[in-house]
């Protein structure tokens, strides 16, 4: 028998030994816990943005046409003057001032030469103030947001929802893509359970909210 | 600087770990040991009140969590299936284990047919079970713990005393130390920033150059076929993402059946874990993708004693654990011992029931009576497991495993045999009060009181005083009144 057959049974038989009527499993009702949003526009948006300073995110505003002009002075105040984009950013975007490096599959040495990272992102999470980012264009492979030591994330408004059940719903149809959940910068409580921004990934994360009708 | 990491140190492992009590006196004389650990417990415990106080559903969450758990393990043999079929038809393969040995000779052979000599670690509770580092050492494999704490377990050739926080026994200067020592950095401050940075410098390179990753797991998605890893510092993604090849070791008991779940884990394990409303980074993936990630992705289906488990319809629930932590830090025995007492890398209330499970009850049967029964645990657990019910599951089957002439068991039949009888009853009060009275000693106010008992007694008198019997019982004194009818005066 292989070690598969042996588990499978192993499991089977303990399964079928078990009485399970002390803790009968409840009926699959749907769950009771929240899911849909109650808040307007503005305020989803005012949480997002609360959330994200609590842990330590820079959030900025912006309109679709000043985006250009926005994104310069965002790296900028960072000095980063030498920053990756995944494929899939439109030229629009980007300012002249910024030296912009397209990922061209880079190994991480290379990646780890650029003094920042600019994606967007598949969705955010006010509730919890969480960006998620997945393998889509724009946003490019996990390691492009990763290894850069600043992160700009770019947002429209029309992105945002409250809670991680939301979340949920919109990212089932493209859950088999790497998906990686953002929650502020990079940080640790593993020091006296006191939480440090910056250990291995992205020290600095801005968020861009670009204003949608 | 590639130097050997790790260092002969006495692994947990509870088959020659020392019974609790012993190991618990030995923390207890600890007082450094004993503030790290209090400090601590009070910071998260203090974090998780206030994000978990924030959610107006959080015990609908809880019972949906405790229901998704039940479900899983009522089909665990279909759910591995499924998680099976969909990560091999990814790109992925699946390896199963059956026990530790078994486990880590398959992650060694992956290792050595990737050529691999180095390998970058993420925290994993299932790989200190098994005790992986040490047999990739042996064969020489060398191993670089990536997470904060475990990389200061690993350079101060400790162990781990906490699921979530592994180093939470160290406090900052004794880090520091460490570090200024292992990093050989004699001018590293104490602030926990400089010694964040200094972490960050020592594995940039590692993560940079080595081209080989184990992981453990938080959940696999059987929907899916997904991998979901939770973490805060970004050394998991670096290892899920920059090396070729990536080697996850999971307990089969950390299936979910659908992607939907998922949306209550991630409520319940931060909030939970760390009193975050979200932890900085969580990771899903599915097999292999290409241009993303390592071309090689394995994962090893560790059982180890856990299908076993699923048998006793009362204990299983154990099973349910998704190793936030929680219950270690509200559990006043755990705050006070620390975790190495437990002898196990899982500690604490889940260590408890956990740990001798997974020995098949034969070793660790001390660790069920380490609780105070109190309940903070279950009322903290995110998926409701009833820990001080199945703790006094175990201590029955610890009772009904050993002999029926061990001592206590014999005491206990007497008991019941004096209990049935009045007369036997009168006779034994009159044998303790006759056999008390040369121990009572007078405190200045007169009170009586025995702080020595002999033999097997004397473990109630080790910690406190007891109350000699009194002259009189109340049925002597019912016997004795001058006029019944007119009752006491």
């Amino acid at each position: 028998m292989t070690s598969r057959e042996a588990i499978l049974e192993s499991i089977r038989t303990a399964n079928a030994t078990a009485t399970t009527a002390a803790h009968p499993t409840p009926p699959e009702a749907s769950p009771t816990y929240l899911h849909e949003s109650t808040l307007t526009q503005e305020a989803l948006l005012h949480l997002l943005t609360g959330r994200l300073i609590d842990y330590d995110a820079r959030v900025l505003r912006t309109t679709a046409e000043n985006l250009a002009s926005t994104i310069a002075e965002a790296l900028e105040a960072r000095n980063a003057r030498n920053v990756l984009i995944p494929p899939g950013i439109p030229s629009a975007w980007l300012p002249e001032t910024i030296h912009f490096t397209e990922d061209n599959n880079q190994t991480p040495p290379e990646l780890n030469t650029f003094d920042g990272v600019l994606t967007t992102a598949t969705l955010a999470i006010a509730q919890t103030g969480t960006i998620v980012l997945q393998n889509a264009p724009g946003q490019g492979r996990r390691a492009v947001s990763l290894v850069p030591d600043y992160h700009l994330c770019l947002l429209r408004t029309s992105q945002v929802v409250e809670t991680v059940p939301e979340a949920f719903a919109l990212l089932a149809p493209t859950a088999h893509l790497p998906t990686t959940f953002i929650s502020g910068p990079s940080a640790t409580a593993d020091i006296e359970m006191t939480r440090i921004k910056g250990v291995h990934g992205p020290r600095t994360l801005d968020v861009l909210l670009i204003e949608t009708a | 600087m590639t130097q050997p990491l790790v260092r002969i140190s006495h692994a947990l492992d509870p088959v020659t770990a020392p019974p609790f009590p012993t190991a618990a006196a030995t923390s207890l004389k600890d007082q450094q040991l004993r503030n790290n650990v209090r400090h601590a417990t009070n910071v998260i415990q203090a974090k998780r009140a206030r994000v978990v106080g924030e959610m107006p559903d959080w015990q609908a969450l809880r019972t949906a969590g405790e229901a998704i758990r039940r479900r899983t393990m009522q089909r665990l043999d279909q759910y591995l299936e499924q998680f099976e079929t969909n990560f091999t038809r990814a790109g992925g393969t699946v390896h199963w284990a059956t026990n530790a040995a078994e486990a880590r000779a398959i992650a060694l052979s992956l290792l050595q047919a990737a050529g691999a000599t180095e390998v970058i670690k993420i925290k994993s509770m299932t790989t200190e079970e098994i005790q992986l580092n040490p047999s990739l050492e042996a064969a020489g494999i060398l191993t670089y713990e990536t997470d904060l704490a475990e990389l200061i377990i690993q350079l101060g050739c400790d162990q781990p005393s906490h699921i979530v926080v592994p180093a939470l026994h160290k406090n900052r200067h004794q880090i520091r130390e460490i570090f200024r020592r292992e990093m050989n950095l004699p001018d590293i401050g104490d602030t926990p920033q400089a010694l964040a940075d200094a972490a960050r410098t020592f594995l940039r390179e590692k993560f940079l150059r080595v081209s080989a990753a184990v992981s453990g797991a938080n959940f696999l998605i059987a929907e899916t076929g997904s991998i979901c890893i939770i973490e805060s510092e970004g050394n998991g993604r670096m290892c899920l993402t920059l090396p070729d090849t990536l080697i996850t070791i999971a307990g089969i008991d950390k299936v979910l059946p659908r992607f939907q779940d998922l949306e209550v884990m991630l409520q319940l394990v931060p909030r939970s874990a760390t009193g975050e409303r979200m932890n900085p980074y969580n990771s899903l993936w599915t097999g292999a993708t290409p241009g993303d990630g390592p071309r090689n992705n394995h994962v090893i289906l560790l059982d180890n004693g856990r299908s076993a488990m699923l048998a006793d319809s009362e204990s299983r629930q154990t099973l349910h654990c998704i190793r936030c932590g929680a219950c270690q830090n509200a559990c006043p025995v755990y705050r006070q011992t620390g975790g190495h007492a437990y002898g196990s890398v899982y500690a604490g209330p889940i260590g408890a029931i956990l740990t001798p499970q997974l020995q098949q009850m034969h070793h660790a049967e001390s660790l069920p009576y380490a609780s105070s029964l109190c309940g903070a645990c279950y009322e903290v657990c995110p998926v409701k497991i009833n820990i001080p019910e199945v703790l006094i599951h175990l201590r029955n089957k610890i009772v009904q495993q050993n002999s029926p002439y061990a001592p206590e068991a014999l005491a206990m039949k007497l008991m019941s045999h004096t209990f049935l009888s009045e007369r036997r009853f009168r006779a034994a009060q009159r044998l303790g009060r006759f056999a008390m009275s040369p121990l009572a000693r007078k405190d200045p106010h007169n009170q009586r009181w025995i702080s020595w008992l002999p033999g097997l007694l004397g473990g109630w008198t080790q910690s406190r005083d007891l109350q000699p019997m009194p002259s009189q019982t109340f049925r002597d004194w019912f016997a004795s009144r001058p006029n019944p009818s007119q009752g006491p005066t």
